[in-house]
């Protein structure tokens, strides 16, 4: 039976669960609801609840766990001697895979029984043409082992569904059961009901705890996979980084910081001026009519995706910078080579920055208390003397939670740099010349046909660990003062 | 006292160092400098809005002719003894021709047509007429035969794309000078196609298959269509919104209104906040390890890059969410609970549904963001030349490989080749017009339906 039908029957029950655990609340009540402990609806819904939860539940962890420990035991059937490493058993395993949904399909389209489909040899049928005649093409003759691994492969996952049906329907049936032997006039079913439900809101404010550790368990994983191939010195103090899939590559991790640094401070160096001034103008100058105008145009500019910033970057910034500062270009200086450069990436990253900065510098600057204005401004001071001298004096911490936060944006940043950055790691003080940060390495060394377990591939997971660290940090800090500073107004 | 201020002589009326009338150096500088402030703050503001102005001009300036193609009609004889040799119209043996015997029918349909336009056709190989048009016309052709067998051996007139470098001659990128070094076309095609659409053959109209169709390879451009991955990017909000929506609010509802200020809870906000602000690329190795490597669903699938996008949406939608539900005030609480109601009652008889119109466009907001995210599904493997089939079915869609609109987008941009980075700002136009309607749907519900307390 599929998953899907056993839905459909388990949602039926939950249904029909409703309606008799109503039924039988009123009949224990003489058909009056006044003499039930709750409303009618709460002991149907106790009843729907204890044939869904539970069922569902059991439905979803099989659905995950069973084609995990099918895998893991069909691959140790595939003998050592005919795969040299993990691709080559994974390129095995999705053969295996692909022969056993062929045998599904042969039994569904009548090509062969169920019988002949678990005892077919090799030795004595062509099985790439028996599959072929159904429509499944294999790439190659099917090896013996293959086959019995196949074979064994749709056994285990018949029994398993078979398994799977039997046991979250007897879950279902045995939850209706209870629930509504339990249904009487004097049944709490609505502290009982409340209670399943703020359990499950509990379990949804933890799935955000569940990311971070899903996130730090993948991370922390294959980055000790990494350190025992490839010695951690050498990651994060090599000057070099010249990765070759062939092997001995290098994989020093300071060009690719040097990159990230350098087109972050390009970026703050755009973005904070612009920014904070058009904060401070927005919230001390400006009418309200140029506020309502300018505040939601400039939060555009967030609200673009960086997809569009990296073509941007790539096609319109890079050339026009070229024609500026490249070879015979506006200014007759041979600075720039191509369009991919620091400077391309920082300029459009700041960009994408302003409305960041100015956004939050806003509240910040508008959560000044109007009394320290007063005051200031009774004193004589001009309006910019007041804003230099006691209102963002009095912001600053805020401000500088806000460019943490910024920054620690422009780090992780990755489509403007994969595009506007250029690909070359160096170690250069030139903004013109093109380098490469930690996040569009992340990228190259992940969306190749690169095998999983070469140091090659798993520099990724230890690049991502120290941006997850780094960011971490930065994010940390910067909103611990913000909060710090908010509570000193408040 | 009085007396000494009343003589007169003892102490001499000083004139007054300063007056409100007129203005001393001091006062001018102060002055100076509060008008340098204030245009500051004006520069500030106007160079972000030109930035904005530049960045959007470019995106239309370049992104509009995408959606215009250059397409001519060709009259192709279908002549019988080359499709079907036998003449029994057996559908079986008119599949066997491959887009290779058509060829030559193309060909001599292109070079009849020069001649009935009275144009000279200046090319020696008569192989080399076939350059005007797209490599994709044969198959059009091929597959119009199979579909209509019993229109072989007659003459059937076919609009049929131009290629990209005939596209391009007309929308102004590709010129005489950049033919020089150029082996897919000559100036004698250029001056072909100017005749051509002086007899009306050849003609620039809208291009539904670029916004239907799906992803061609590197060498036909004119071809490719942002259809299929549109199609990736629509099941990939389905998983997001069916997700993140009854998780968030429910995680919000419970913060907001049940935690009890511990360490647990304390602990949960800090992760919400914290999670806002990981750079998208780690929720990207992140599905890469958990959802591909340990659980091993299946790599590019929708499905993936949907509980990716998720994880990420989900603090977004949880703060805009809590934001709402505190906007509702106390007072709604305190009269269910007066007349009765449990606490659970009323969150969800009450508070919920008057927060609802906030979490809604909170909602939108997330999925905006969701829809124009690239970096993660680069990790899970939704680029590549993987958007060519749109998916049969329900399932498929979840589960087949696909693309996403923004993952499109940037594959084209990898390309190198104008054509394609023409089709690249085009798709960004329709990313952008997609990304303006939810925030538009955002906007008028929160003006529609918020209330002030």
């Amino acid at each position: 039976m599929s998953a899907f039908w056993i839905l459909i029957i388990v949602l039926a029950l939950a249904a029909v669960g409703y309606v008799l655990g109503r039924q039988r609340a009123m009949a224990s009540a003489g058909g009056d609801s006044r003499h039930l402990h709750s409303l009618p609806a709460y002991y149907g819904y106790n009843v729907s609840l204890s044939v869904l939860v539970p069922a569902l539940g059991l439905l979803v962890l099989w659905l995950i766990a069973q084609p995990i420990v099918i895998e893991r035991s069909v691959k140790t059937m595939i003998p050592e001697e005919t795969y040299t490493d993990a691709g080559a058993l994974n390129l095995i395993m999705s053969d295996v895979r692909r022969v056993a949904n062929g045998l599904d399909l042969a039994v569904e389209r009548g090509a062969l029984t169920s019988e002949q489909a678990g005892s077919i040899r090799t030795e004595f049928t062509n099985i790439r043409e028996r599959l072929g005649s159904v429509g499944v093409a294999l790439g190659s003759d099917v090896q013996r082992e293959v086959l019995t691994a196949a074979q064994s492969y749709r056994a285990m996952n018949a029994t398993g569904n078979l398994i799977r049906a039997v046991l979250v329907l007897a879950l279902a049936a045995a939850g209706f059961g209870y629930a509504y032997m339990r249904t009487d006039r004097d049944f709490r079913a609505r502290n009982v009901v409340e209670r399943v439900l703020l359990s499950m809101l509990v379990f949804a404010a933890s799935i955000a705890i569940l990311t971070t550790v899903g996130i730090v368990l993948s991370l922390v994983f294959n980055t000790v996979e990494f350190f025992k191939l490839y010695p951690w010195t050498e990651f994060f103090f090599g000057l070099t980084w010249s990765p070759s899939f062939g092997g001995g590559s290098d994989l020093g991790i300071l060009p690719l910081f040097w990159g990230t640094f350098y087109i972050s401070l390009i970026a703050l160096a755009v973005a904070v001026p612009i920014g904070l001034f058009a904060a401070v103008y927005l919230s001390e100058y400006a009418s309200p009519a140029v506020r309502a105008f300018a505040k939601p145009l400039l939060e555009v500019l967030a609200g673009i995706p960086t997809i569009v910033y990296g073509l941007f970057a790539l096609l319109t910034v890079g050339p026009a910078l070229v024609a500026i500062f490249g070879r015979d270009g506006a200014l007759g200086v041979q600075w720039m080579g191509g369009g991919t450069a620091v400077m391309t990436a920082g300029l459009v990253m700041g960009i994408m920055l302003i409305p960041f900065v100015s956004s939050l510098s806003d509240d910040i600057i508008n959560a000044v208390p109007q009394a320290m204005r007063d005051g200031s401004l009774g004193l004589g001071a001009t309006k910019s003397e007041t804003i230099k001298q006691v209102v963002l004096p009095a912001a600053l911490p805020g401000i500088v939670g806000a460019i943490l936060l910024a920054a620690s944006r422009a780090i992780g940043e990755t489509m403007i740099v994969v595009l506007g950055a250029g690909a070359a790691a160096r170690l250069s003080l030139n903004p013109f010349e093109a380098m490469t940060t930690v996040t569009a390495k992340i990228v190259s060394q992940l969306t190749g046909d690169a095998d999983f377990a070469s140091p090659e591939a798993l520099v990724a997971f230890a690049l991502g660990m120290t941006l997850f660290v780094i960011t971490l940090g930065l994010n940390i800090f910067a909103l611990w003062i913000v909060r710090k500073y908010r509570e000193q107004y408040e | 006292m009085t007396d000494a201020t009343s003589t007169p002589g003892a102490m001499p009326h000083a004139a007054p160092k300063s007056s409100l009338l007129t203005l001393d150096s001091r006062v001018r500088r102060r002055n100076a400098a509060e008008a340098r402030f204030r245009a500051y703050g004006i520069a500030a503001v106007s160079v972000g809005l030109i930035f904005l102005v530049f960045l959007l001009i470019a995106i239309f300036r370049n992104g509009i002719p995408a959606f215009t193609q250059t397409f001519i009609s060709v009259p192709v004889e279908l002549v019988e003894e080359k499709l079907d040799k036998t003449g029994n119209r057996d559908i079986e043996e008119i599949k066997k021709v491959s887009t290779f015997g058509y060829k030559p029918l193309l060909v001599d349909g292109l070079t009849t047509m020069l001649a009935d336009a009275g144009i000279e056709n200046p090319f020696e190989k008569p192989a080399d007429v076939e350059k005007l048009v797209s490599a994709s016309a044969v198959g059009q052709i091929r597959d119009y035969v199979i579909s209509h067998p019993d229109a072989i051996g007659k003459t059937v007139e076919f609009r049929v794309l131009a290629s990209s470098r005939v596209d391009g001659y007309f929308k102004g990128r590709v010129t005489r000078e950049s033919l020089v070094r150029d082996k897919n076309l000559d100036a004698e095609h250029l001056d072909v196609s100017d005749a051509l659409t002086e007899s009306g053959q050849m003609k620039r109209s809208f291009n539904w298959a670029f916004i239907f169709g799906a992803d061609a390879s590197e060498s036909r451009p004119e071809q490719a269509g942002i259809g299929v991955s549109m199609i990736g990017s629509f099941f990939m909000m389905l998983v997001v919104l069916f997700l993140s929506l009854p998780i968030g609010v429910a995680a919000s509802i419970y913060l907001e209104e049940f935690a009890p200020k511990n360490k647990w809870t304390d602990l949960i906000e800090v992760n919400i906040s914290n999670l806002a602000a990981v750079p998208s690329i780690v929720f990207g190795i992140l599905g890469l390890a958990v959802f591909i490597q340990f659980v091993e669903l299946p790599q590019s699938a929708p499905l993936v890059g949907g509980l990716v996008l998720t994880l990420m949406t989900l603090p977004t939608i949880i703060i805009s969410t809590r934001a709402s539900l505190k906007a509702v005030p106390p007072s709604i609480r305190d009269a269910a609970l007066g007349v009765g109601a449990s606490k659970m009652q009323s969150v969800f008889h009450h508070v919920l549904p008057l927060a609802m119109p906030g979490i809604l466009t909170g909602t939108i907001i997330g999925l905006a963001q969701a829809l124009g995210e690239t970096a993660p599904l680069l990790l899970i493997g939704m680029v590549g030349f993987i958007a060519s089939n749109a998916p049969d079915g329900i399932a498929a869609g979840f589960l087949s490989p696909n693309s996403a609109m923004p993952a499109q987008i940037y594959e084209w941009a990898k390309r190198a080749d104008p054509a394609y980075y023409e089709r690249a700002w085009g798709g960004i136009i329709i990313l952008l017009a997609f990304l303006m309607t939810m925030n538009i749907i955002a906007i008028i519900l929160r003006r529609r339906f918020e209330r002030r307390w």
